[in-house]
């Protein structure tokens, strides 16, 4: 296994930041770590990296343990932390020159790991760090990340607060990685890059609610969910709470989804009580359920 | 001018020297419309929504806002409009009731008007366990309802979000856009700048901003249909890229 936890827990002055964490990151597998802010995601990314000490349980990455090797660890992980940590008044190129000399190597002997990112911003290199805009800045991150030819690379929230295209672009850079044999984690609260992991494990509250593929995730979800709309979305949530057969229903873009009480939902019946219920412009129909879904369902347990 | 035109913007443009930062856009939102304002980094949003609420004055064009003039009428713009961001957010050493009687007092809400606030939104927020504690010390969640209700507290034409619901869990998203439909379902306008597509998918109206201008601009679900995509990520990644639409 190139990442393994054992019941890893950890608190910060009475509060638990991570609780009873567990899992596997095969090698060469890009795994995701999915929750919102305050999930516990960052504690456990330091603590893999070995720069916090769990109060409990015990880690390995790349086959040493994250305390009595920490050293070595360090030697061979690459780490984008979630906040911006370059150096902003050095230029891209002695930002890239800096992190290879302190891994005692340079800039040529990994080039090739590098080369596809760092082109995009090599038109950029003697620009200040902290003058570059937010997709490059997130460029260089990763390539200062990789400069040392990690084995396995941690990813904290790399894509929050850039816009879709960059997205795109780093997930495909990600997925090249890959291919090129690193073992990848990487954290995100954004629920639709978790189709883009091989695996992901959903968090919230310190806690693992779920892991698998995401694939078999939303399989999992037991039951059938309806996107219902209607000309007037507020008054529609509300009337569809006081139907007497609801389990759930949550606003989900221009519809809403809707679960039923029930294993049959008779949809011309639900059709006629939104409309004596004075709704326009109705729709119903089946969809699939997405890992939102899942994870709400789970939240609520 | 008609009445329910809350926004009105005609050739907007910002030239910052050779550089033209908003390149003439044009858009109407009515009142109680939730209005999605998208585009990538360094499109042009932030520069457009300074002109719009006051703070930044345009190269040309023209534009009302809550029925003001953003040349002349600046004060008057900010006096009725709301805004709220991740940024610019509360007071952490303030409790939630200091908050509230700060931010009505700096909108110029009497003192009597003020303890009326506090009491509806203690009951709609259901706050009666936290109205007196930090709001340092509440989950980001609770914080972005409050700053939210917060931004609402003058009564606002129209209130400016900034990703309002960006980092928060899946849920409580969900109840923060419940509390977008009720306010619009009031007459009140939501201007909602964001890069997250899935956010603009609860928006009555869209626009994208590619390189200052306005690239597309409808409900989601036609320029789903006009793009042949599946939901706005795909939208935008194809205007961003520069493809032309499926005629």
């Amino acid at each position: 296994m190139s990442i393994s936890l054992h019941q890893i827990s950890k608190t910060y002055k009475g509060i638990s930041a991570v609780q009873d964490i567990s899992f596997e990151v095969k090698p060469g597998e890009l795994f995701g770590i999915i929750g919102p802010d305050g999930a516990g995601k960052t504690t456990l990314f330091r603590i893999l990296t070995t720069l916090l000490l769990a109060d409990t349980g015990t880690a390995v990455v790349a086959g040493m343990d994250v305390v009595e090797d920490y050293i070595a660890i360090r030697k061979s992980v690459g780490y984008m932390p979630g906040r911006f940590s370059l150096y902003q008044d050095l230029t891209v190129e002695e930002n890239l020159q800096f992190f290879a000399t302190i891994f005692g190597t340079t800039l040529e002997r990994n080039y090739e790991l590098i080369k596809e990112i760092y082109e995009q911003i090599e038109p950029f290199k003697t620009r200040r760090a902290g003058k570059l805009s937010g997709g490059m800045k997130q460029k260089l991150a990763l390539c200062c990340a990789l400069i040392h030819k990690p084995k396995v690379l941690f990813l904290d929230e790399p894509t929050t607060g850039v816009d879709p295209v960059s997205r795109k672009e780093f997930w495909d850079m990600l997925k090249r990685l890959q291919a090129k044999g690193i073992t990848i984690l990487v954290s995100t609260p954004y629920m639709d890059e978790a189709a883009l992991c091989d695996r992901v494990a959903l968090m919230q509250n310190g806690r693992i609610m779920e892991i698998d593929s995401p694939k078999k995730i939303v399989e999992k979800y037991p039951k059938a969910v309806y996107e219902i709309g209607a000309g007037e979305r507020h008054k529609l949530i509300q009337v569809l709470r006081d139907f007497p057969y609801l389990y759930s229903v949550y606003p989900f873009g221009e519809y809403v989804h809707y679960t039923d009480s029930r294993s049959d939902l008779d949809i011309p019946e639900l059709e006629e009580y939104l409309k004596a219920n004075g709704l326009t412009g109705i729709y119903i129909g089946l969809t699939e359920p997405t890992i939102e879904d899942v994870f709400m369902e789970m939240a609520k347990e | 001018m008609k009445d329910n035109k809350v926004i009105a913007v005609k050739n907007l443009t910002k030239r910052f020297g050779d550089f033209l930062a908003v390149d003439a856009i044009s858009f109407e939102v009515k009142a109680g419309e939730i209005f999605g304002f998208l585009g990538a980094n360094g499109a042009g949003k932030t520069t457009a929504m300074k002109m719009l609420i006051g703070i930044s004055k345009p190269s040309s064009g023209e534009a009302m806002v809550a029925g003001f003039d953003v040349y002349t009428q600046t004060e008057l713009i900010k006096k009725n409009i709301g805004y709220m961001s991740q940024k610019f957010a509360l007071y952490d050493d303030l409790t939630v009731r200091e908050n509230i009687t700060f931010f009505g007092g700096i909108y110029g809400l009497s003192r009597a008007t003020i303890k009326e606030k506090v009491k509806v939104l203690v009951t709609e927020l259901k706050l009666e366990n936290i109205i007196d504690q930090l709001v340092g010390a509440l989950p980001l969640g609770w914080k972005q309802k409050l700053s939210f209700s917060v931004s609402l507290l003058h009564d606002p034409k129209i209130v400016f979000l900034d990703e309002p619901t960006g980092g928060v869990d899946p849920i409580t998203r969900r109840q923060f856009w419940e509390m977008i439909y009720h306010a619009a379902d009031k007459g009140t306008t939501l201007f909602v700048t964001t890069h997250y597509m899935d956010e603009a998918e609860y928006c009555d109206k869209v626009s994208i901003m590619v390189n200052g201008k306005i690239e597309a601009m409808g409900p989601p679900k036609l320029l789903k249909e006009r793009y042949g995509a599946g939901n706005l990520n795909e939208v935008f990644l194809k205007l961003a890229r520069g493809s032309k639409p499926n005629e």
